[in-house]
């Protein structure tokens, strides 16, 4: 058997949806090589070590990519989908949420939040003031 | 590269191609497509069943698909290779493939595909609802993109940005597809295409709208593969295998490093390098173009033009009949044929244009030729060069 002591009893998923249901957007750093990484894994994609932590982004970043994805009314309306990159330089998908659809932009400012709704946490996005970058 | 493997160049060849049921085929499950196309191209090799010793297969539903092909065709091969990469898979197939023929585990290796996705009982809202039971991506999904149209959505609105590309140069690429789908009558959408019919079609996932999307056909797809010594022996005139090389960078769109530049950089370097060949010696090109946004992308990934360029390339009609370079000759996945995984038809097409077979849409005097698969959300990536006996 080796050494269990660092090993935790979980998964990281699991253990980062937990805290994401709670209320807290986490991201992972690599005590090795020094990135960040986003989504959560076991093992650190850049260098494959296994001292990952779970830690505090800033929660500020930038629309990298974006879409409207058309829906009729009755199927919620059209609705943003937008890859935001956070300034500790990592991507995740999000909505921004507080601007229509058709209004968001490659570039603008953005801080996230996190919504917890029947339990289950999710990460936006609010446009910040000055617009795209 | 390595040596053993530039010397597998020109090796094997394909012998024989077929399609089945393209387009709209009610009545046909995604195994009777495939069977009715397998033993079409075992035929148009000139060969049997019983000569078959080597399958590739994969499909969208059935994880465990090369088992109930070999019992549906009775086979008993001694190479078998079930991976699937989305719609690359087919084009993927060819490097393990030629491998196998040279070291003597197998002879003749068929290479099939079935999908009845278009008039299928199982839907593919079916399908995208257990994949997120049994793919789950939980840092996507809950986001409601439509996949796999909005991350070829967000691609295109980085391309658009970083490059000042428009919805009208998409346009062009769909037009293009449409001008050479009216030549071929095995096209599923012949109808004139105008950029202004592509502009004012209902949205989808922004910039895209659905004559920017791939066609939801019917449709099964076949080849076979032999040494390239068996197949100067065989009634077709052979295609020979030049380069192949595959690249996964990523699964997830929200994974890809940058959404301007695919892993279709890598395979089309790495076959190009194994075929001794550049973009500039490429006679006839198939992209897997799902989306208008692959076409551009992939053209300039695999060297055609530079980096942002895509556009000015396509423009005018760049692409199409008459233009400077002819791009998916049978129409594409936007106007031919996208029965879920398109990579095997490109393949196919490449082929008749090769073996001089593509009647109105024939490029004149093509020896060589270039076929790149696409799978997932810009995921996967795979490039064959295709060559007659003139570029061995």
């Amino acid at each position: 058997m080796t050494d269990t002591t660092n090993t935790p009893t979980q998964g990281i998923q699991l253990r980062h949806l937990a805290a994401l249901d709670a209320g807290r957007f986490l991201i992972q750093h690599c005590a090795d090589c020094g990135k960040h990484i986003y989504y959560p894994r076991e093992v650190c994609p850049h260098c494959g070590s296994e001292a990952l932590a779970l830690v505090e982004p800033q929660g500020t970043g930038t629309v990298y990519a974006v879409t409207t994805v058309r829906r009729k009314l009755d199927a919620g309306g059209d609705l943003n989908v937008s890859l935001i990159d956070l300034i500790e330089g990592v991507r995740l998908m999000s909505r921004v949420d507080n601007l229509p659809p058709d209004q968001v932009k490659i570039g603008q400012r953005v801080k996230a939040r996190v919504v917890v709704s029947d339990g289950k946490g999710l990460v936006l996005f609010d446009a910040l003031e000055g617009g795209a970058a | 590269m390595s040596n053993s493997l530039k010397s597998l160049r020109g090796s094997a060849a394909i012998a024989g191609v077929a399609t089945f049921g393209c387009g709209e085929a009610p009545g046909f499950t995604d195994m009777e497509l495939l069977a009715r196309a397998a033993r079409a191209a075992v035929a148009d090799a000139g060969l049997t069943m019983g000569d078959i010793d080597g399958l590739c297969t994969a499909s969208v539903a059935a994880t465990m698909w090369p088992m109930p092909v070999i019992e549906h065709l009775g086979l008993n091969p001694r190479y078998i290779n079930g991976t699937m990469l989305g719609g690359s898979s087919f084009i993927a197939h060819l490097l393990p493939a030629m491998q196998a023929l040279a070291s003597g585990q197998c002879t003749a290796v068929l290479v099939c595909y079935g999908s009845a996705q278009r008039s299928g009982t199982f839907s593919r809202a079916e399908i995208a609802r257990s994949r997120k039971f049994l793919d789950p991506q939980p840092y996507e999904t809950p986001y409601e993109p439509m996949m796999p149209a909005s991350a070829y959505a967000l691609a295109a609105s980085r391309h658009m940005h970083e490059f000042g590309t428009t919805r009208r140069d998409l346009a062009e690429v769909a037009v293009a597809a449409r001008a050479w789908a009216q030549r071929n009558p095995e096209a599923f959408m012949r109808d004139p295409l105008s950029i202004d019919d592509v502009l004012k079609a209902r949205m989808v996932s922004d910039p895209l709208s659905v004559r920017d999307c791939c066609l939801v056909t019917d449709g099964g797809g076949a080849f076979v593969l032999v040494s390239a010594e068996r197949a100067r022996d065989l009634p077709k005139k052979p295609v020979y295998v030049l380069g192949n090389a595959t690249a996964v960078w990523n699964r997830q769109i929200s994974s890809m490093p940058d959404l301007t530049v695919t892993g279709a950089s890598q395979s089309g370097t790495e076959a190009y390098a194994m075929a001794g060949l550049a973009a500039k010696d490429i006679d006839v090109v198939e992209l897997y173009d799902a989306f208008t946004i692959n076409t551009l992308l992939f053209l300039e990934d695999l060297g055609f033009c530079k980096k942002g360029e895509g556009a000015d390339f396509v423009r005018n009609g760049g692409i199409a009949p008459g233009g400077h370079l002819p791009v998916n000759t049978n129409g594409g996945g936007l106007s031919c044929v996208h029965p879920g995984m398109y990579g095997i038809f490109a393949l196919i097409e490449a082929v008749r244009q090769l073996r001089g077979e593509g009647g109105d849409r024939q490029v004149t005097g093509a020896t060589t030729a270039l076929a790149h698969g696409n799978g997932g959300t810009l995921s996967s990536q795979s490039t064959a060069i295709l060559g007659t006996a003139d570029a061995l």
